[in-house]
């Protein structure tokens, strides 16, 4: 019988998307393949496998079972065509713009994006012949007028990190495609759950994966989407246009037509910087993914709770408040100084240098995630010296208001 | 019938044992070689290269034409046609003439004329995919390689190479 299609929602793929029982074993849970290498068939399959016109796992460091099913949640849970995790946020923007760029080419960066992503772009990228131009994503002719020639992509955040602008993707997207460019957005702070940037026109997604879809803090990791509807034959991009001299003579736009982009960015970027995820840190994100749902709707309505007390305390000077999820940022009165003192009052709060965590979590960015950067370079990433940024957890939020108060008052005394 | 629903695609797959490919190309980095290759060494398809050009392909025989096969091996379950859209209609009379259930156009190969023929003739369609994703999305190959196959379920399905 002919069974009717259906669709299925985001928290049934959220727990099946890419995990199918295991066809070896039956095993229901995701198993963890935890292997360097696989054996092949035959020769004629090994072959076949490296000439990239079969399909199968060769060595972990290109592809791996438990690391595919993280990969093919992701993809369906972003709405993309596929996807190729890697072994942390970083690596995963890096293997996005080398599927793209080399030297003498340029990107396009919103300004007041993650630090650490302004250091990549800005200091090693600038060191290996690729320019970033970084603007004000707010100012739409301003990022116009950045493309240039040599432009190979923009890229710009859901949610600025820690500055909490929300961009505008459909307007940014417009702006990529008239210029024949792909908008390539970090969704790490909304993810999927909250904002699908591929519906509102961005080409490609990246995720630091250690953060909601992990959700517990206990791996590092990331992961490139590509929604598979960018044309990658065209002369802008040679990478995937040309002969690859890495495939013998391989035209990645030809052979592989919609999925061009993802397989260079797998067999060639990922396969020579060598930076894979594990399958044991793919296998819990995938169990964190499981649960992203549920999570995401707490984490927001916990953060909505502390955004409110916040703005209501005399000792806070402003609050930020989230557009989307549950990171934002807010300024004490009293400064930088006090700013520390809340910090180191503390009980229940988690001072580190992480976001997402089940737990919530709090940072001073000026002495911590930003302090490679210049006064000025952190004015433009919305940072000021008193801001304190939270990453609002699941707990029971009268606890966390509870530890808030407390700090608030030795701040205020301090 | 024009066929693209995922139950659709993969009935036919089930359904298909023999492959006639219109177009074969012996140059590795075609397209068309790399299905080829695919069909013949990774699914238990009897798949046979149609090129005048060609006398053999990877030690597959090959036939000049649709008409050579169907008079050496009887009517082909289904045709994979890797031709220029100008040249389909003369492809579609040479399918239907060798008695094929099936014609698969692959990316790129479309002409609408041609695909309404076809339809018409009471052959099963399938326009602008690749009859290697399709397998591999059902057969697991796409999830290998991280891509979204579009398959939930909860059901065990055979391992890699079992068909």
């Amino acid at each position: 019988m002919m069974q009717r299609e259906k669709t299925f929602g985001f928290s049934t793929r959220a727990l099946h998307a890419g995990t199918p029982p295991d066809p070896a074993t039956g095993a229901r849970a995701a198993p963890i393949y935890q292997t360097a290498a696989f054996v092949f068939d035959s020769t004629e399959q090994a072959a076949e496998l490296f000439a990239l016109r079969g399909y199968g796992h060769i060595y972990s460091r290109i592809s791996n079972p438990t690391v595919a099913a993280f990969e093919e949640r992701m993809a369906s849970l972003e709405g993309g065509l596929g996807a190729v995790a890697c072994s942390s946020g970083l690596a995963a923007q890096l293997c996005a713009v080398l599927s793209l760029a080399a030297a003498g080419d340029g990107l396009v960066c919103a300004q007041g994006v993650y630090g650490g992503t302004v250091t990549q772009f800005g200091v090693t990228l600038k060191r290996m012949g690729i320019e970033t131009t970084f603007v004000a994503i707010e100012d739409l002719d301003a990022v116009r007028a950045a493309i240039g020639p040599a432009t190979k992509l923009l890229f710009c955040e859901t949610v600025g990190n820690p500055s909490g602008v929300l961009a505008d993707l459909s307007s940014l997207a417009e702006i990529a495609h008239e210029r024949g460019i792909p908008l390539v957005v970090d969704n790490t702070f909304a993810t999927p759950y909250l904002l699908r940037p591929i519906e509102h026109g961005a080409d490609i997604v990246v995720h630091s994966a250690t953060k909601f879809i992990n959700g517990h803090g206990t791996a590092i990791g990331g992961v490139i989407v590509e929604a598979g509807t960018f044309p990658w034959d065209s002369p802008r991009f040679p990478l995937l246009s040309q002969p690859s001299p890495g495939y013998h003579g391989k035209v990645f736009a030809e052979t592989f037509g919609e999925y061009a982009f993802l397989m260079r960015a797998r067999t060639e970027v990922l396969r020579d910087i060598g930076a894979q995820m594990s399958p044991m840190d793919a296998w819990l994100a995938l169990i964190g993914l499981e649960t992203l749902p549920l999570r995401m709707e707490r984490h927001v309505e916990n953060a909505r709770v502390v955004a409110e007390f916040l703005a209501a305390r005399p000792e806070v000077a402003w609050v930020r408040a989230p557009q989307l999820g549950s990171v934002f940022t807010f300024g004490l009165r009293g400064g930088r100084a006090a700013g520390a003192a809340f910090i180191d009052a503390l009980e229940l709060w988690s001072h580190l240098a992480n976001v997402g965590d089940a737990k919530s979590l709090v940072i001073h960015p000026a002495s911590t995630t930003h302090s490679q950067l210049s006064d000025d370079e952190m004015r433009k990433a919305g940072v000021e010296p008193e801001s304190v940024r939270l990453s609002v957890g699941l707990e029971d939020v009268d606890d966390l208001l509870w530890d808030l108060d407390n700090a608030l008052r030795a701040a205020d005394a301090a | 019938m024009i066929l693209s629903t995922p139950a659709q695609l993969r009935a036919l797959l089930d359904a298909t044992r023999t492959i006639a490919m219109v177009g074969a190309s012996a140059n590795s980095l075609r397209p068309s070689y790399t299905v080829f290759s695919y069909l013949r060494t990774a699914t238990p398809y009897d798949v046979t290269p149609i090129n005048p050009t060609l006398s053999e392909l990877d030690g597959v025989a090959a036939y000049p034409s649709l008409a050579a096969y169907a008079a050496g091996r009887g009517a082909p379950d289904l045709v994979d046609v890797f031709r220029k859209p100008s040249e389909l209609l003369a492809v579609v009379d040479d399918a239907i003439a060798a008695g094929a259930k099936a014609i698969w156009f692959q990316y790129g190969v479309v002409n609408p004329q041609a695909i309404a023929r076809a339809d018409a003739a009471g052959l099963n369609v399938v326009v602008d995919r690749c009859i290697k994703v399709e397998h591999a999305r059902i057969r697991g190959g796409l999830s290998t390689a991280g891509l979204n196959s579009g398959v939930i379920t909860s059901r065990r399905t055979p391992p890699r190479g079992a068909g």
